[in-house]
């Protein structure tokens, strides 16, 4: 399990091979598009009845990345749950789950277009959180600087292998892969993510090692 | 009975005699259940329908009587047109009708409110008639169905589908008759068993065979080359048999080959004979034109695949060359008879071997067909993924009463061996999703009515059911079209190559040359590229694995003292092979290993078919590394296993325990990609992910999530969960084909392993093949690091 070590704007942070994005100096943990519920949602719909393990196995893949960086600090960056609905039939043993993992943290969740209301699990709810020099928000503001954001769940691959969530970087900005087990992922070469990215744009490939590549255009 | 008036008349008008299995179809047409076995153009359909046009011929019917089920679209439409011919000729009061994916909205509407008297259709448009609540007053007094083709639906899980939707049917129309109209099978009362209501009895009429296919080796200048399939070597051949015929089918076993088979012709066929290529992949407008210029007779040839092993009488074929070695010997008596409709004349057809070794295969196959010896696997119980899908589409009919359901779904033959239980676990995914984490109640699809009987908890759910109908299994393909000139569709071509494609490659579809420009909204955009050499597009074509009974067959060839009936340099290659090593033989393995260009080599002469020496391969690779052999990668053919690793393997014997194997298969299958497939498939089939939903079109890729993650989920949190355990069921008589490892390790009674100091003439060919497939482990993952470092350099960002 070995992390990209990258600066944007100054800090230092490191990519890591689980997707989550780890600030050392800040003692901060950030994980993007969690989609939490999202099988409880699809029931809901009456779409198809979804294996119900998705939030359990995301939420020991949080709790295994907080154990290994002690972070003191969760950034949820957005649609965390599928839905505000989904945040609120949250089965009960979720709920403390997340509530253990909180204990002794602080932990904002940042808005997303799937999850905009405030929900009732503890923590701060923002509409984006800026910590000198960065800003957090869900959805990349075309010409922001020193920018975290999720929203587009990017993905890519080397040639001939096979295309997996990765973290998208340039000077300016920074966008996370989906954290969620249950999430799909859009390639680089979509015009919405090759037209956000600056020329020399990396790909950080999750996996057994964040790996990182030439944004594939 | 005998032939009405009317009819004896319009038979005579036209100079035609009832064929003798036409006026038999006639005498038994009360029976419950009948199949009738005919080759092509014996009069077949009209057999089928005769029955139906006299029992209607005095006006008295109301409503639908006849349902006819074909597995083509194209030839319902077809049939309509054929039977409008005596139906018109005689002033019969019958209206007939096709109703496929093609229908209009309207007409579907017209044909629900007021039925026709036949009605022309697919097993997925049967099926979702039968979804509807008003399914009782549109099949109120249907008395026959006739299912065609059904040789070809029994192979698949569209056959189990259909059966299933009849057994609907029969519940809703008791005494309804069926009939089934076969090509030539290797096992008709299976066949028959398939079709009847269990347990109905159901007679298994033949009619006359015609007279033998005259069918012979493609005489070629050229020895074929040492691999590959392509065939390019017999291309003056194949063109001149053109020149000498009316119209010639040229049939490949995958869609690659046609392409680049096509594309060679045309480089060779100077004077421009008119020659079209047929395969699924290409847009279906280009196969309509393909289609009616060879019944109009435009063509002289056509290129083609599977695509064209079905029904529609294709205008004059007179001859059939067959690409690359049948693999099965009933696939190619099938094929064979797409030469020459007329009945009572010979069908000809042509063999070429595709490289030396199908050289042994086709003449194998040859003797085969002379002795009529067919074969086929023992078709297993009706798959449960189906059956799921059955009970969503009972549901949408209305609430269904599972005792009842139960006893319906058991009459048809697949699923007459269904045991309650299994049943049950069926109804509980149906129902629940049939977690082993409860807790969901408020969630399910299907709620259990104080009486007693299911149903929809949601009545929105119906629409998305009926929109996922089918088992045809769409693998992910874009479509391909023109950037410029009106975006003119060509086909389509897998994801994955799409995804490893890089604008300003050229690959070749529907026998042209284009180029990659780029991929928009989930189309491939290409423009034209004359003259260079092309990129080949991987089609999936699918690759058929030579059947059993051709392996042994080939197998006893080898015991021959010498090879009369082989070509000289193929007769040579075997001998030379018994010089320096030995020729496999039935009752034992051969195994030889070598050291080659700084490697060791290990070569298992198996065969077992390409699906089952691909698993052997992983299976065997796995052992090695386990037993610190570095293993480096492996490459499958029909007949053998070629290994290459660091280390020389000294003793085979215990890599070839069963139990092992067995063992091995059971880690191996967990993560592998196999397994992956196949449960995308059966997911999808047992309604758990949708094909299509309403809002499919409009929102993007990042929405929905691959069904690997759906997989990796359950092996992980719920691994005997139902899906589960069907994808292994079915990957095991699938992909896998670990029944033929099986059935190999059966018939064996010891290893022969020979150490030899150099590649020897048997183990030669396998040197050339494609589809290498890498050991995964720490070195794949080294390489994946370099190639990552240096792409960083290469850019300036390392």
């Amino acid at each position: 399990m070995t992390g990209h070590p990258f600066s944007l704007a100054g800090a230092q942070l490191i990519a890591l091979p689980s997707g989550a994005l780890h600030w050392p100096a800040e003692r901060l943990l950030c994980v993007s598009d969690l989609h939490l519920g999202k099988a409880e949602r699809a029931a809901r719909r009456a779409l198809s009845p979804l294996p119900p393990y998705e939030t359990q196995d995301t939420l020991a893949r949080l709790e295994e990345a907080l154990q290994q960086t002690q972070a003191e600090t969760v950034v949820c960056l957005g649609d965390s749950f599928d839905d505000d609905a989904a945040a609120r039939a949250l089965p009960q043993a979720h709920r403390l789950w997340i509530a253990t993992l909180q204990a002794g943290r602080r932990w904002i969740w940042i808005e997303g277009n799937h999850d905009p209301g405030p929900v009732d699990l503890g923590g701060e709810h923002l509409a984006e959180l800026s910590l000198s020099p960065l800003t957090f928000r869900h959805i990349a503001l075309p010409g922001a600087q020193a920018e975290v954001s999720g929203h587009y769940h990017p993905k890519a691959g080397l040639r001939g292998g096979r295309a997996r969530p990765c973290f998208l970087l340039d000077g300016q900005r920074l966008i996370l892969p989906a954290f969620g087990t249950y999430t799909g992922g859009l390639r680089t070469r979509d015009p919405a993510l090759s037209g956000l990215m600056g020329a020399g744009a990396v790909a950080i490939l999750t996996g057994s090692t964040a790996r990182p590549i030439p944004m594939p255009r | 009975m005998t032939l009405p008036p009317r009819f004896r008349d319009w038979f005579s008008a036209r100079g035609w005699q009832i064929h003798p299995h036409q006026q038999d179809m006639l005498a038994r047409k009360d029976d419950p259940a009948l199949l009738l076995i005919a080759p092509t153009g014996g009069g077949k359909t009209l057999a089928g329908f005769l029955p139906t046009l006299v029992e209607l011929a005095d006006g008295g019917h109301e409503g639908l009587h006849t349902l006819y089920i074909s597995p083509l679209k194209a030839l319902a439409a077809d049939i309509r047109r054929n039977l409008s011919t005596p139906v018109d000729e005689m002033d019969l009061p019958i209206r007939i009708e096709d109703r496929t994916g093609d229908t209009s909205y309207t007409v579907k509407r017209r044909q629900r409110a007021d039925p026709p008297h036949i009605l022309l259709t697919t097993p997925e448009s049967l099926a979702l008639m039968t979804s509807y609540e008003d399914a009782p007053r549109i099949f109120a007094g249907l008395k026959r169905v006739v299912v065609d083709e059904i040789h070809a639906l029994a192979e698949s899980k569209r056959g189990d589908q259909l059966m299933l939707a009849l057994a609907r049917l029969e519940a809703l129309c008791p005494g309804l008759r069926r009939v089934g109209l076969s090509a030539t099978v290797e096992d008709p009362p299976a066949l028959s068993r398939f079709l009847a209501r269990h347990p109905d009895p159901c007679a298994i009429l033949q009619a006359d065979p015609g007279p033998a296919p005259d069918i012979q080796m493609l005489q070629v200048e050229t020895p074929p080359p040492w691999s590959g399939g392509g065939g390019a070597y017999a291309i003056p051949e194949v063109l001149d048999q053109i020149r000498r015929h009316r119209i010639t089918l040229i049939f490949h076993n995958t869609r690659a080959q046609a392409e680049i088979f096509f594309h060679n012709l045309w480089m060779a066929n100077e004077e421009g004979l008119p020659i079209g290529i047929h395969h699924g992949s290409l847009d279906r407008q280009q196969r309509e034109r393909v289609e009616k210029a060879m019944v109009q007779g435009r063509l002289r040839a056509v290129v083609c695949t599977g695509s064209l092993d079905l029904g529609i009488d294709w205008g004059d074929v007179d001859l059939v060359i067959q690409v690359g070695a049948p693999k099965n010997v009933k696939r190619l008596v099938q094929r064979i008879g797409r030469a020459n409709h007329r009945y009572n004349a010979p069908s000809k057809a042509l063999l070429v071997p595709a490289n030396r070794f199908e050289v042994v295969e086709c003449v194998a196959a040859l003797e085969a067909v002379k002795e009529n010896d067919l074969d086929g696997d023992p078709r297993g119980p009706g798959p449960r993924d189906v059956l799921c899908q059955q009970i969503l589409i009972a549901a949408c009919a209305g609430p269904i009463d599972a005792e009842a359901l139960y006893a319906e779904v058991t009459s048809a033959g697949p699923y007459a061996a269904l045991t309650r239980a299994d049943f049950d676990a069926c109804l509980d995914f149906v129902a629940t999703g049939g977690y082993a984490l409860r807790g969901y109640d408020q969630w399910q699809r299907l709620k259990q009515r104080p009486d007693g009987q299911w149903q929809l908890r949601d009545p929105r759910a119906a629409q998305l059911i009926r929109m996922n109908i089918g088992t045809i299994q769409d693998s992910d393909t874009l479509k391909v079209r023109m950037k410029r000139g009106g975006g003119r569709a060509l086909g389509e071509v897998e994801e994955g190559f799409a995804a490893s494609l890089t604008p300003g490659d050229t690959f070749l579809i529907g026998g042209r040359i284009v180029r990659y420009e780029g991929l928009r909204e989930m189309t491939v955009e290409v423009s034209r590229d004359p003259g260079r050499k092309p990129k080949v597009a991987v089609f999936s074509g699918t690759k058929f694995a030579t059947s059993t009974q051709l392996s042994h067959r080939i197998l006893r060839m080898f015991r021959q003292d010498s090879w009369p009936e082989l070509p000289g340099h193929t007769a040579q290659w075997l001998t030379l092979q018994r010089e320096v090593s030995r020729l496999p033989e039935p009752g034992r393995l051969l195994v030889e290993s070598f050291p080659h260009d700084g490697r060791q080599h290990l070569v298992v002469y198996g065969f077992a078919g390409r699906n089952a020496m691909q698993t052997l391969g992983l299976l065997l690779t796995k052992r090695m590394e386990e037993m610190g052999l570095a293993p480096l990668g492996f490459v499958a053919t029909d007949y053998a296993t070629l290994i290459w690793g660091l280390d020389a393997v000294t003793d085979p014997a215990p890599l070839f325990d069963a139990e092992a194997l067995r063992d091995g298969l059971e880690g191996w299958l967990a993560g592998n990609a196999v397994m992956k497939r196949t449960f995308r498939a059966s997911a999808t089939i047992a309604g758990l992910i949708n094909r299509n939903t309403p809002q499919s079109r409009k929102s993007g890729r990042q929405a929905t999530f691959s069904s690997d993650i759906l997989y990796d989920t359950l092996h992980r949190y719920d691994p005997d969960h139902l899906l589960m355990r069907i994808t292994r069921e079915e990957a095991m008589r699938g992909l896998v084909d670990f029944g033929r490892i099986e059935e190999m390790l059966g018939r064996i009674s010891g290893i022969d392993h020979l150490r030899l100091d150099r590649v020897t003439p048997l183990a030669a060919p396998l040197f050339l093949e494609v589809g290498k497939v890498p050991v995964e482990g720490e070195g794949r993952e080294r390489l994946e690091e370099q190639e990552a470092e240096r792409l960083m350099q290469a850019a300036g960002l390392a």
